[in-house]
Parts: C-alpha cells; sequence; structure tokens
C-alpha cells in the first residue's frame, strides 16, 4: 500500500488554521462532521475543493485541508460552475449561508441547481446574518424581531428546500447541525450523487438566533418534530409514531393522527421523477417551529451539465478532428498577393 | 438590347455607403461587396452603423441601417469621412445620409420606395427625386424593386417562391449593378448564396438571378455613362483574408490557448456588441474549447475565476454595462492573483447608452472601476486585426504576471473589416514560457506557500487544485507574505497594496519601446492615441504631412500601466494632442501622470473619427500660441 492510498482520516482534512467562529456556533459540528465524512468516503485532499462566498459559514474552507476559495458574496456557485466545467476530475463543495445562498447569490443558486451542475451544495441556514451582527435573513420567519426589524419582519420567508426543488435541483435534503449520525448520512448521500446536489442544514447561531431550531434540535422536543424521511417507508413520526403524513386529493400533505391515515398515507419515494410530492412534502413546515420534514427529498437521475460541456467537446473532435490553428486562420474567404 | 456604350474612369479609391431599412439587408449587401472588393484586392476598410432595435418602425429615419466600405489601391486606414456613391433604398436613407455625400457624389436611388406613405415617414414635403432638389448630384433612379419582381417572374410564375420573398432578393439586385459599376466580380458571391441556402437552393437561384440582372442591368442601360476601378492595392506580399474585430479577438484567444498549451474557457452573457465572441468560441469545440453561457454577467466572471483557479486560459466577454456589473469580482481575480482576461467591447454610454454605436468612455472604468485599491493591467486594440495580437498580448501579460487582464475593443472595432494578412501559427509568441503550473512543494518542511513571489515579475506561483500536496486556500480578505494566510495587519495592508502596485510597473518594464511615427523628424506636434482612433489619425497625420505640416504621432496598446517611455517622448514635442472618442479620459491621465498640458480632441458621436475633423482640430492646437 502506497502512502498515497492509506486510509485518510479526520485530522488529514483538517488546516493548520484556527477555527475562529463564536464558541458554540453549530458551523463546528458541521465543519466535523464534514472532514469525518471525506475521510470516510475515501475523497482525496488534493482532488476536493471547497468554494464559499461571504457570510460565518464561508471561513469554512480555510478550515479544510484542501484546495480552497473564499471568493465574493451570494457568488461560490458561480466560480464552482467555471471550475466543475474545466476540471471533471475534482470534487467540488460550496458551501453557503441563507443571505450569501438566498438572498445576494440567489439567481446563482437556482441556475447551478436546474443546469445540474456536478457540485455538493451545503446550505446553513441559521435564519439570521451573522457576520454583519443580527439582521434578518430570507429565511427568518414573519414576525421575527431583529436589528433591521424592530417591528418584526414582513418579509415572506423562503423555504429553501421548497426553493431548490423548484428549480428542479436533482438532489434536495435537510439535515441538523448537531445530529452527527443524520448528517453524515446526508452528506455522503450528496457526495456520492451525481450532478447537484443541494443540503440544508439547520444550524444554530447561538450569538444573534439563539434557539431559533430548537424544535428540531433538543432531545426534549426533537422527537415530536422531526419526520423523518425513510426511502420506502410510510412517513410517520412522534415518540411511538403516532403522527402520520397523508395526502390530499388537491396535492397537499397533511398531518394527521396515524390511526386515522388509513390508505392515504404517503410512502416516501425519493426517486420519483415528477418534483411535485416532494414539494408537497416541503409544504409541510415553513419554519422549524413545529413538526419539520429531515431527509432526502428528492434524489433523480438526470444528465449532468459538465458531462455533457465534454461530450460535446469530444463529439465535436470526433466530427471535425483536432483543432487545427493554420486550418482556423485560413478558413473563409482567403487571397494570396505575390 | 445592345449594350450601351461606357467609359471605364480609374480611381485611386472610392468610399461607398449602402442604406435602407434595417429589414432591405444592408449589412448583407455590405459584407458581399466588401469580400468581393477584398477578392480584387484592394485594401479595405469598413464601416456597419445600424439601429439597437432588431426590426424599428420601417421606412422611419430610426429604421435606417448602412454600411459603408472604402477601397483603395493605397494602404488605408479609415473607413473614410464622406461617400463618393450613396445607395438609398428608401427616403429615409436618403434623408439620413445625403449629408454625408460628397459634392456632386453619385446617388443610386430605389424608386419604387419613394412612395408618399414613405417620404412622408422621412420626413419628405415632395418627392426629391422628382422635385430637382438633387441636381447637383449624380442622380440614377432605379425601379429596384420593380426590376427585382420582373427578374424573377417566371419562378414566380412557377411557384418557386412568393411575390414577398422575390422583393426581399432586391439588395442583390442593388448589388449586382454597384457590382458592375465598380468592376467586382459577382462569383464569390454567387458561390457564398449557393452556401447559405444550401437547404433552400430556390432562394439561392433567385437572389442570383437578382444579382446578375443588377450586373446586366449596369451593362446594357444608357443611364450609367461611367463605371469605375479601383486597381490592386500594393499590399506587402501574403495570405490575406478579411476579419472584423469580433473574430479576430476570438481567433487570438484560440491561438492564444493553442500556444500556451490551455484550455479555453469562455463564461459570457450575450450583450451588444461583444456577444459574437461567445458565439463564435462556441464553434470551436474542436479546439477543446468550452463554452457557458452564464445566468448574469457576475456569473460569467466568477465561471472564469472558478475556470483559472484551476488551471484554464480563462476568458469573458461583454460591453461597458456588463463590466460594471463584474468589477467586484475583477477584483477578486486581482486579489487572488488569478490570470484571466476580461474583453470589454466598448459601446456608447452611459447606462444602457448607445448598444450599436461606438464610444471609448470605459478606459477609466476598467483602470480605476473597483473598490479600493484594485489595479489591473489594461490592453486596447487598435484596429479590426490588430485585435488578433492584442488578444495574445492579453494572454502573455495574464499568464505572466498571475493577473486578469482587461482587453479593450469597441463597436467600431467589433463589426467592421479589414484585410487580416494571415499569420502561420508557429510565427506566433510561445506562451509556454508566459508560466509553469508549481507541482513541488516550495516552502519549508515540504510545505507549500502560495504567495511566495518570483523576484522579476512578482508573481505568485499557479498550483493547480489536483496537484498532491499543495492544497491552500485563496480569497478576497488581505493576505501576510509567502502563505497567503490572512491578514488584518495595518503595516502588512499598507505594503501589500504597493506591492499589487508595483507588481504592474514589472508589467510596463517589460514592454518593448514605443515606436513613434515621425517622419518628418522636425515634428513639433505629437499625436498620441489608443484604442480604435489609430486609423483615422494615422490618416489625419498623413494628411496633415501631405499638407506640410510634420506632424509625429504614437499609439498606446498598452494603456494600464502606460509605456514607461512615453512621459519623455512626449517632452519631446511643444503640443501634445490627444484625441479620443470620450471627454478626455487618457488626457487626463497623461496630465495627471506627465504634467503636460496635454490638447484633448473629444467626439462621442457614436461614430469613428472623421479624418477630416482631426485634421482640422490638430492644425488649431498646432497653432495655438504656448506661453513663454
Ligand atoms: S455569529 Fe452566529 S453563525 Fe456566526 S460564528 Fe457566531 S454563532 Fe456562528
Amino acid at each position: 500500500m502506497t502512502e498515497a492510498q492509506a486510509k485518510l482520516t479526520k485530522k488529514d482534512f483538517t488546516s493548520d488554521r484556527e477555527v475562529r467562529w463564536c464558541p458554540g456556533c453549530g458551523d463546528y459540528a458541521i465543519l466535523a462532521s464534514v472532514q469525518t465524512m471525506l475521510a470516510e468516503s475515501g475523497a482525496r485532499p488534493e482532488s476536493t475543493v471547497f468554494i464559499s462566498g461571504i457570510g460565518c459559514s464561508s471561513r469554512f474552507p480555510y478550515y479544510m485541508d484542501t484546495y480552497g476559495f473564499h471568493s465574493i458574496h451570494g457568488r461560490a456557485p458561480t466560480l464552482a460552475t467555471g471550475l466543475a466545467i474545466t476540471r471533471p476530475d475534482l470534487d467540488i463543495w460550496v458551501v453557503t449561508g441563507d443571505g450569501d445562498g438566498l438572498s445576494i447569490g440567489g439567481n446563482h443558486l437556482i441556475h447551478a441547481l436546474r443546469r445540474n451542475v456536478n457540485l455538493t451544495i451545503l446550505l446553513f441556514n441559521n435564519e439570521i446574518y451573522g457576520l454583519t451582527k443580527g439582521q434578518y435573513s430570507p429565511t427568518s420567519p414573519l414576525g421575527a424581531v431583529h436589528k433591521t426589524t424592530p417591528m418584526g419582519s414582513i418579509d415572506r420567508p423562503v423555504n429553501p428546500v421548497s426553493l431548490a426543488l423548484g428549480a428542479e435541483a436533482t438532489f434536495v435534503a435537510r439535515s441538523i447541525d448537531n445530529d452527527r449520525k443524520h448528517l453524515t448520512e446526508t452528506l455522503m448521500a450528496a457526495h456520492e450523487h451525481p450532478g447537484a446536489s443541494f443540503v440544508e442544514i439547520y444550524q444554530n447561531c447561538n450569538v444573534f438566533n439563539d434557539g431559533a431550531f430548537d424544535a428540531l434540535r433538543t432531545p426534549a422536543q426533537r422527537d415530536d418534530n422531526q419526520i423523518r424521511l425513510r426511502e420506502g417507508e410510510p412517513i410517520t413520526f412522534g415518540r411511538n409514531g403516532e403522527h402520520a403524513v397523508v395526502a390530499l386529493d388537491d396535492g397537499s400533505m397533511q398531518i394527521v393522527p396515524t390511526g386515522e391515515a388509513g390508505e392515504r398515507i404517503v410512502v416516501h419515494d425519493p426517486r420519483r421523477d415528477e418534483p411535485t410530492t416532494a414539494f408537497a412534502l416541503s409544504r409541510l413546515a415553513h419554519n422549524p417551529t413545529g413538526p419539520t420534514p429531515i431527509g432526502i427529498f428528492r434524489q433523480v437521475k438526470r444528465p449532468v451539465y459538465d458531462v455533457l460541456v465534454r461530450e460535446q467537446i469530444a463529439s465535436a473532435k470526433a466530427q471535425r478532428g483536432e483543432g487545427d490553428l493554420d486550418d482556423l486562420l485560413n478558413s473563409g474567404n482567403v487571397w494570396d498577393v505575390f | 438590347m445592345s449594350v450601351a456604350e461606357h467609359h471605364k474612369v480609374t480611381l485611386s479609391n472610392a468610399v461607398i455607403r449602402f442604406a435602407g431599412d434595417s429589414g432591405d439587408g444592408m449589412q448583407l449587401t455590405g459584407d458581399r461587396f466588401t469580400s468581393q472588393t477584398a477578392m480584387v484586392g484592394n485594401d479595405l476598410a469598413t464601416l456597419p452603423d445600424f439601429p439597437a432595435e432588431i426590426r424599428a418602425p420601417a421606412g422611419t429615419l430610426a429604421g435606417v441601417s448602412s454600411f459603408q466600405l472604402h477601397f483603395s489601391e493605397k494602404d488605408i486606414h479609415t473607413p473614410g469621412d464622406a461617400p463618393d456613391v450613396l445607395v438609398a433604398m428608401n427616403p429615409a436613407a436618403l434623408m439620413k445620409h445625403l449629408g454625408a455625400l460628397k459634392a456632386g457624389g453619385t446617388i443610386i436611388a430605389n424608386s419604387d420606395a419613394f412612395t408618399e406613405r414613405n417620404l412622408h415617414k422621412a420626413g419628405y414635403e415632395s418627392n426629391p427625386l422628382e422635385d430637382g432638389s438633387l441636381t447637383d448630384y449624380q442622380l440614377h433612379v432605379v425601379k429596384l424593386t420593380d426590376l427585382t419582381l420582373r427578374a424573377l417572374e417566371e419562378r414566380i410564375q412557377a411557384g418557386e417562391l412568393n411575390k414577398k420573398e422575390a422583393e426581399r432578393c432586391k439588395n442583390m439586385l442593388a448589388l449586382g449593378l454597384v457590382s458592375w459599376m465598380f468592376h467586382r466580380p459577382v462569383d464569390d458571391t454567387e458561390a457564398w448564396l449557393r452556401q447559405k441556402f444550401a437547404a433552400k437552393p430556390v432562394l439561392a437561384e433567385a437572389n442570383i438571378t437578382a444579382l446578375r440582372a443588377g450586373w446586366n442591368y449596369g451593362n446594357t442601360t444608357e443611364a450609367f455613362v461611367y463605371s469605375y476601378e479601383v486597381p490592386a492595392a500594393k499590399l506587402p506580399s501574403g495570405r490575406y483574408r478579411n476579419i472584423t474585430g469580433n473574430q479576430a479577438l476570438t481567433y487570438g484567444l484560440v491561438a492564444a490557448s493553442v500556444r500556451s498549451g490551455l484550455p479555453l474557457f469562455c463564461g459570457s452573457y450575450p450583450i451588444t456588441p461583444a456577444s459574437d465572441i461567445l458565439q463564435e468560441l462556441s464553434k470551436q469545440k474542436h479546439f477543446g474549447v468550452s463554452t457557458f453561457q452564464a445566468e448574469d454577467e457576475i456569473a460569467a466572471i466568477g465561471s472564469v475565476i472558478g475556470a483559472a483557479f484551476g488551471g484554464a486560459l480563462a476568458v469573458t466577454a461583454s460591453s461597458g454595462p456588463g463590466i460594471a456589473l463584474k468589477s467586484e469580482a475583477m477584483g477578486l481575480a486581482m486579489i487572488t492573483e488569478l490570470p484571466l482576461i476580461v474583453i470589454d467591447v466598448m459601446r456608447g454610454g452611459p447606462s444602457t447608452g448607445l448598444p450599436t454605436k461606438t464610444e471609448q468612455s470605459d478606459l477609466l472604468q476598467v483602470i480605476f472601476g473597483r473598490n479600493g485599491e484594485a489595479p489591473i493591467p489594461v490592453v486596447a486594440a487598435s484596429s479590426p486585426a490588430n485585435c488578433f495580437d492584442t488578444a495574445l498580448e492579453a494572454a502573455r501579460i495574464a499568464l505572466t504576471y498571475r493577473t486578469p487582464v482587461v482587453l479593450l475593443s469597441d463597436g467600431y472595432l467589433a463589426n467592421s473589416a479589414e484585410p487580416w494578412r494571415l499569420p502561420t501559427a508557429d510565427s506566433l509568441p510561445d506562451l509556454t514560457e508566459a508560466f509553469a503550473f508549481t507541482t513541488e512543494p516550495n516552502g519549508p518542511d515540504g510545505t507549500y506557500l502560495p504567495y511566495l513571489r518570483d523576484e522579476q515579475t512578482l508573481a505568485r506561483p499557479w498550483a493547480v487544485p489536483g496537484t498532491p500536496g499543495l492544497e491552500h486556500r485563496v480569497g478576497g480578505i488581505e493576505k501576510e507574505d509567502d502563505t497567503g494566510h490572512i491578514s488584518y495587519d495595518a503595516a502588512n495592508h499598507d505594503r501589500w497594496t504597493r506591492l499589487r502596485h508595483a507588481r504592474l510597473q514589472r508589467i510596463a518594464e517589460g514592454l518593448a519601446p514605443l515606436a513613434v511615427e515621425d517622419p518628418d523628424g522636425d515634428a513639433e506636434v505629437l499625436v498620441v492615441g489608443w484604442g480604435s482612433t489609430e486609423g483615422p489619425i494615422r490618416a489625419a497625420c498623413q494628411q496633415l504631412r501631405d499638407k506640410g505640416h510634420p506632424v509625429a504621432r504614437v499609439h498606446i496598446r498598452h494603456v494600464a500601466p502606460l509605456p514607461p517611455d512615453l512621459p519623455d517622448i512626449m517632452r519631446r514635442y511643444r503640443t501634445v494632442v490627444c484625441p479620443e472618442n470620450n471627454m478626455g479620459q487618457l488626457a487626463m491621465l497623461l496630465r495627471a501622470q506627465t504634467l503636460i498640458d496635454v490638447k484633448a480632441f473629444n467626439r462621442v458621436s457614436g461614430l469613428p473619427f472623421a479624418s477630416a475633423d482631426l485634421v482640422a482640430a490638430i492644425e488649431a492646437f498646432a497653432s495655438e500660441e504656448v506661453p513663454a
């Protein structure tokens, strides 16, 4: 076994930079999960690239001992797209937040997802602008009181999973910063997915928005509120599975006592080509203060953008032969002067 | 019908302008005439001018589209000031362009389009073809539409095409007539039509019939007593083709890719007048070129930064409004010191401005238009063919110094054509010498220092993802020496700011000395220009010398950093004139950097300078008293 093939550990993905998030920030747990997961998945540091925008979460690349790019606000998916098109050999991750990815960079997120560029996109959702010290974000709930909304937010929030499904993303999932096991499994699945995968991670900002996800994070509440999505299984939740998700005739979904669910109970199928059911599921919760689906909403195979780019290049070469510069310059009408 | 008697007149040069409605196919007619003219061996320069609207209201002044061509037996540098011949396909075209026509010039007017309605739309009270107002010109009234329909009558009756399709061939009839007038063979256009309409041979044949009918009309009718010949120019020997600026940029980028061995990546967002570049590059996939039509201008430059990080030769092409959107990302490319090319095909501004017109008003935007001290080198192309060399030069600077480079072209260069003596691929600069990917650790204990600089160029190493052991992070935050780690230290920031300016100066130090054109050697006036004004400035200087006024000129390709020998050259002359298609942007820089009272001549009409205006302006400056 050569050194290069030796099994790597979390340490091999950990840079020598001191981590500078606030003590207690949910970002620490996500970082540890990603580092461990990469080591376990057999990824190579030299072939792994983390690209981020601006915000607390976007400091992420500095702490990874991989290639990394801390870019500008909202634009990480664009750098990642250019890199993915030209470097098919790389494993490219985008780390973004609710402000970076859904507000200033919302456009790029939509287009990276709909093109199905081969990227793994992690959106740390803390429902707040942390780096700029506490303004409401595009995922903050209506009525949220923050520095720029002293009378309560009147800004209807984005549901990141619904948005990703609306862009027809081929892999859409949601997980939680402090649920190491669920987060690792979700990251593994996202990482293996060919094309764009999108993972929303509920992340506690204990300084500016502490407790926003308590309904899903705390031992006292989580069992009542986490709707775990498991492929092939009927969707039930609660300490004793006493709640169930059923489909209504109008295409929406509803939570009912399991005993009343009957045949209308939804059996989770993330591989359905049509995103409508996944979308209905995403509409069950608009802010994670009550029962909220967690897990993989959608996981389908579609042609991957950067693969298609290279296929066209290969077929152009096959049809026309490898480009010859002299032929190009001499194309069209030429004449000689003696 | 017998062939009428004609007199052949030999001219040394001619300027012809085709003008008509946007739907009349004037750009195509002009292109074909240009191609035929090139085949005859004339030197030439063209000036297309068209409205921003795809189909402005028919028959109106706003809807007029024109194409001017200057061809000569001598070396020429401009598309010509005033046309000798104006082809007016409708009253609006005549109204708009008559003022430009030379005194006593020739008008060929399509009388069929001079209907009451069209006359009214163009603002004529009476028909100028009939009211005697054009007696000072050589007026040829031709029923172009009617002649076209008659030429195609049989084909219409045979059901090959309908009347509307037949009418559309009238531009080919006009082209045939003008081709006869100037002894340009039309076989090349016939072949071209057959290729263009390969899927619809009926339309190819209809157009060819109209083309030949136009030629025969000139040949047989007695209306045209004179025909003109412009002998071939004595161009340096070699193989030639016509090329527009945008096409030359595309070829230059492909050449830079081939000569550097780096795959070319172009991420762009459609914008007039730069869209051709993405379009043309998307046809060159067999060179390994990948093209990406981004969702917006910012995504375009973002993708290019990502591709450059990965080791591609990366380029984005846009125009002023798009460059404004890219500013923040250009700063990121600058601070992360990645080689890439940002092309700005300048158009009339501000804001949306005049999308299809030319202007040089983005100079200060591309030099200074970023937050913070963010110096980026800027090169400017001076003629359509020169766009090719300038693309290679931009690539050389980007790769050698690991920096984004802005390449300035403009709407005039983008769409105009000139004959280009083709280089061979082997004769082009070898760009593999400009860079090497770093593959081994360069720091203590096998570490990699991404900002350890080359002493001579101050360039940082370029280690691309995929290289084991050289994993590193880059970003937009201020950095410390060698490691590139984040640094908020005040003294460090001051030093790095100066360092980034110093890196630009290294580029200046590497430039070849400027070539000053001062054939008489005793000129007291120096004209300093940059970009697409070279042709008109060159022509104006020649005209001044012909009139006995010695004048020198120098043309700047590297507008940032400026060539280091420029200040001394300027100091050798009593008067320095700087003509620009903006309000004096380079002039301001020259004044600031040399404290010389540079005289600015400015015109922002959306069109290139007329050399006559330049002659007058330079003469006026030259005769100004210089305070003792
Ligand atoms: S401000 Fe909030 S999100 Fe940012 S590092 Fe601190 S705790 Fe984490």
